[in-house]
């Protein structure tokens, strides 16, 4: 019995997975999506849901403005609201030099063409976040930025996935990609799968694919963690971020307020495992604190972490492989992958179908890490990938 | 709603006797009660509306497990009545749906 | 951080009372948290304080607790009650609440005595004020001395509902009536354990004593009740049932409810120890071996927490995980822990003997398990019954799925109440053993904590 092929194999079902295979399958092509879980099952399904170009590395200023479109008719590309609420961020500055360091950002940002962020005093924050501590100055507002749920999104993407013709194979993991004739084949428990190229969209375990084509990566397993409060009347609007503190704090329809802030927990991601460490939760909250003091009260009813791929640069991979024909990547999103996700799959449209992508994205090459050590393996004994 | 009560306590004259309020309401309890079963003994049922309807609820379990018995106490909200203890002069509200956030500047939710 | 204390035991009912005695016994330090003000747990709750005029009420069993808490005045024993632990590592750190105050400190060897909570008992209306349980009831005995005088309805099946009527039937309470839900079937299938229950027929005794307390007092007593259901606007006013196919309403100002009790699972499950689902009981226990102690090397579960076994059994069992975790201190010899431990194998035993029956008898209805589409089942978040199922439809395969669906299991009781009902709403609508479905991963916190006490947490682990 002939084995089907594919056009293309996407490595890794989360969102940008997903995002991937659906852009493709749009264009025609035959996908099948490999993930070692299921849909949502790390990053994709426990991240803070922001969807903010506010605070953008510079690199990924064009690639994010594009996607915040795609977000505001987000129903029409993927079926579903996903929860896509343009509530605004804004990034609240506590004393004079932060203010200045972020009105300088908007005057850079001015300069590269960019006027989505903008300055707002003490008077237009106190009147959009009444609750917010008197010591703040004034805050950065990106207006049309806002929050979706991300285990909703997943869902969503994955249904539209599913409708586009992609095949998805869950709780099947890569364990060898060697190239077979003119494409590449993988072996999975269930069996091989050849297609003509490879989507390497694995998040954490990114590096087990470029490792073994040659291009090592140091993308590293991080779990980045988030409270969860009892319900509270509503207070807050925008998402709230500060400038010197890691925070993302936003409140739900429902009156809850998740707090986030990219304290780390530990993360066992070779058994798919990860746990909060209180001392993190600590500085989380007395961030809440200090921006918030009447929350003193407010009790956190659950913490949980989910396994994100961490660059050094903080600022993905993605695009073709150095090494290898017909293999592309799109890994470790450091936390701030999710308002991202559906531009990642018309980038890699591009890429696969006309050649090029039509966003900037020489920044993320993977070759920036050429001749860096292979420090993290992220590898299990059923997932050692050899090319 | 409070009626007259169906509870009635044994004969115990060693308990020492304090007062509390309930949504305004003097309260007779004892030392030693909880904050619930002093709401409850004096013939209250309802404590709270819920957040998501506004539903009526009550204690249930007593025991700290169900979190129906969520009240304000002395200024605190949804703290569990049957987890603290009754003190002289202790101000309890009953929660009307979510807890409430204060504009910057009070240091007391709501 | 501080070095760690020896041995940490979590729950003062008479498990870890017991518990600490064996460690107080072998000189080894203790910490004992406790949530409540007094030791005793739920079984000997407020036992230390109660005037003769209770202990009478609530009869010779709690009073037997009495010599248990003697320990808690032990020099050798740390007692902190008021204390309440919101998280557990693997690693041994323990943090907890206690006047405010978070606290973090560590132990080398640990003992889980949560205790048991009540089985989910859902129906329509029974979120109404003045529904409450069984074991409520009993703590405002316990607790304050107060009980219903009048207009009281207990309903459900299990030794706690007919020990709770004796009790308020003694204390000079009319009850309205009992309506026992206990499905006639139950009597026969439990016949094949009673054998094994006579060995110990204190337990058979003291249930024909209630019974007889309970037909003597002339109160209307109702058994194979169906068909439930609470009536009321903003609280309950009247129990409607169904016996042998003919409608009944018993006019009722508070609704006592029982259903058995099942272990407290949250700390053991937050650990990510090992649970099987226990057909009989009906429940999930911790996997652990004879001495309680579970697949993780610093961590032992004892008492009702490990699986339901009443509370004199808890007592040995509480001894034995003590003896356990002395031996892995290297405070007793294997020698001298099984010299020690050969009183309390033998009561523990013979105490769960009557187990068998008494699971088997009162296993509860199936309108419990498996209740009306518009009936409440997660109380916090006000989910039905019928919105389960329809997850279910959807695709939902478990509980923590249904999270992605709807908040069933996210409000403030963290799934506590609505778990095993979740759990087996979703096993029977998918049609599979309730083993399959699992139950909601649990995280920390176990108990919420407020964002000042975190933000002020003394002596994390490593910063």
């Amino acid at each position: 019995m002939a084995r089907p092929s594919y056009d293309v194999i996407v490595v890794g079902a989360g969102l940008h997975g997903l995002s991937c295979a659906l852009n493709l399958a749009r264009e025609g092509l035959k996908v099948v999506a490999l993930d070692k879980d299921h849909p949502g099952r790390h990053a994709s399904g426990v991240n803070a849901g922001g969807v903010r170009r506010l605070g953008r590395h510079e690199a990924e200023l064009p690639l994010s403005v594009a996607a915040l479109e795609i977000w505001h008719r987000i129903e029409q590309e993927v079926g579903d609201s996903c929860g896509f609420v343009a509530c605004d961020q804004i990034k609240v500055a506590e004393n004079l030099s932060e203010a200045e360091a972020l009105q300088a950002r908007v005057q850079r940002l001015r300069q590269l063409g960019y006027d989505h962020e903008q300055w707002i005093d003490e008077d237009e924050l106190k009147r959009r976040v009444p609750a917010v501590a008197g010591h703040c100055v004034g805050a950065l507002l990106c207006a049309g930025d806002g929050s979706a749920n991300p285990f909703r999104t997943v869902m969503a993407f994955r249904r539209a996935a599913l409708s586009a013709g992609v095949e998805i194979r869950e709780n099947c993991p890569v364990q060898a990609l060697r190239a077979a004739g003119s494409g590449w084949r993988v072996d999975t428990p269930d069996g091989p799968v050849d297609g003509g190229a490879v989507v390497n969209c694995a998040g954490a375990w990114g590096n087990n694919i470029a490792r073994a084509l040659g291009e090592p990566v140091p993308v590293t397993a991080a779990a980045l963690m988030l409270m969860i409060t009892e319900r509270l009347a509503p207070f807050l609007s925008p998402v709230l971020g500060a400038a010197g503190r890691t925070l993302s704090f936003k409140q739900f329809d429902n009156g809850t307020l998740l707090i986030g802030g990219g304290h780390r927990g530990t993360a066992q991601p070779e058994c798919n495992r990860s746990r909060v460490r209180f001392a993190g939760l600590r500085i989380s909250a007395q961030t809440v604190g200090a921006l918030f003091p009447q929350l003193a009260d407010v009790r956190v009813v659950r913490s949980w972490a989910g396994l994100e791929g961490m660059m050094p640069d903080h600022i993905p991979v993605i695009g073709p492989s150095g090494r290898a024909e017909g293999v592309y990547h799109a890994f470790g999103f450091c936390g701030h992958g999710f308002q991202l996700a559906p531009i990642t799959g018309r980038i890699m449209a591009d890429l696969l179908v006309r050649g090029q992508s039509s966003l900037p994205i020489e920044a993320f090459r993977i070759q920036r890490f050429a001749g860096i050590a292979d420090t993290a393996a992220v590898d299990t004994p059923e997932q050692r990938i050899s090319a | 709603m409070v009626s007259g009560s169906n509870f009635h306590r044994l004969p115990e004259p060693e308990h020492k006797g304090l007062t509390m309020t309930f949504d305004g309401r003097t309260i007779e309890a004892r030392g030693g009660d909880s904050v619930a079963a002093a709401l409850i003994a004096a013939g209250v049922t309802e404590t709270r509306t819920t957040p998501v309807s506004g539903a009526a609820r009550g204690p249930y379990c007593m025991m700290g497990v169900c979190f129906e018995c969520l009240m304000e106490i002395d200024g605190v909200q949804n703290v569990q009545g049957c987890m603290v203890q009754v003190r002289e002069g202790m101000s309890v509200r009953s929660m009307a749906g979510a807890r409430t956030v204060s504009d910057a500047g009070n240091t007391h939710g709501g | 951080m501080a070095d760690p204390v020896p041995l940490l035991i979590m729950g003062a009912g008479p498990a870890g009372l017991a518990a600490a005695q064996e460690a107080v016994a072998a000189g080894v330090g203790a910490l004992l948290l406790d949530e409540q003000p007094t030791g005793g747990g739920q079984i000997y709750r407020a036992l230390g304080e109660a005037s003769g005029e209770r202990q009478k009420t609530l009869g010779a069993d709690y009073a037997a607790g009495a010599p248990l808490l003697g320990v808690l005045s032990d020099q050798g024993l740390d007692h902190q009650p008021g204390a309440t632990v919101w998280e557990v590592t693997p690693e041994g750190s323990v943090y907890y609440t206690r006047e405010g105050q978070a606290r973090a400190v560590s132990a080398e060897q640990l003992i889980l005595c949560s205790g048991a909570l009540e089985r989910p008992m859902p129906f329509p209306g029974w979120t109404l004020p003045g529904v409450m349980t069984c074991g409520a009831a009993q703590i405002l005995l316990k607790g304050a001395g107060v009980f219903p005088a009048r207009g009281a309805v207990l309903a459900g099946s299990g030794p706690l509902l007919l020990l709770l009527a004796k009790q308020l039937i003694g204390a000079g309470a009319r009850l309205v009536a009992v309506v026992d839900t206990t499905p006639a079937d139950n009597y026969r299938a439990a016949l094949m354990h009673l054998p094994k229950a006579l060995r110990t027929p204190g337990y058979l005794l003291k249930g024909l004593s209630m019974i007889r307390t309970l037909s003597a007092s002339g109160v209307p007593w109702y058994r194979g009740a169906s068909g439930l259901e609470a009536i009321g606007d903003d609280a309950v006013a009247a129990l409607r049932f169904k016996v042998r196919g003919r409608q009944h309403e018993v006019v009722c100002g508070n609704l006592f409810l029982h259903q058995g009790v099942v272990p407290n699972v949250q700390l053991s499950r937050s650990l990510g120890l090992e649970h099987r689902w226990d057909e009989l009981q009906r429940c999930w226990r911790p996997s652990l071996d004879d001495w309680g102690a579970s697949d993780l090397e610093r961590v032992a579960v004892a008492g009702d927490g490990a699986g339901i076994m009443g509370a004199r059994a808890a007592e040995a069992h509480g001894r034995l995980a003590a003896l356990g975790a002395l031996k892995r201190l290297g405070v007793l010899s294997e020698n001298e822990r099984d010299r020690r431990a050969a009183g309390p194998r033998g009561v523990y035993r013979r105490e769960i003997l009557p187990r068998p029956f008494l699971d088997r008898l009162y296993q509860p209805h199936p309108d419990y398990l498996h209740p009306a589409d518009d009936t409440i089942v997660c109380r916090c978040e006000e989910v039905t019954a019928g919105q389960i199922r329809k997850y279910v439809e959807l695709g939902c395969l478990g509980p923590n799925q249904a999270k992605a669906f709807g908040r069933s299991g996210m409000g403030p009781c963290q799934g506590r109440v609505c778990g095993l009902s979740v759990s087996e709403i979703i096993a029977q609508a998918r049609g599979v053993p309730l083993e399959e479905v699992g139950y909601y991963r649990i995280r920390p916190p176990i108990k919420p904590v407020t964002l000042g006490e975190l933000a002020t947490l003394e002596q994390p682990e490593d910063a």
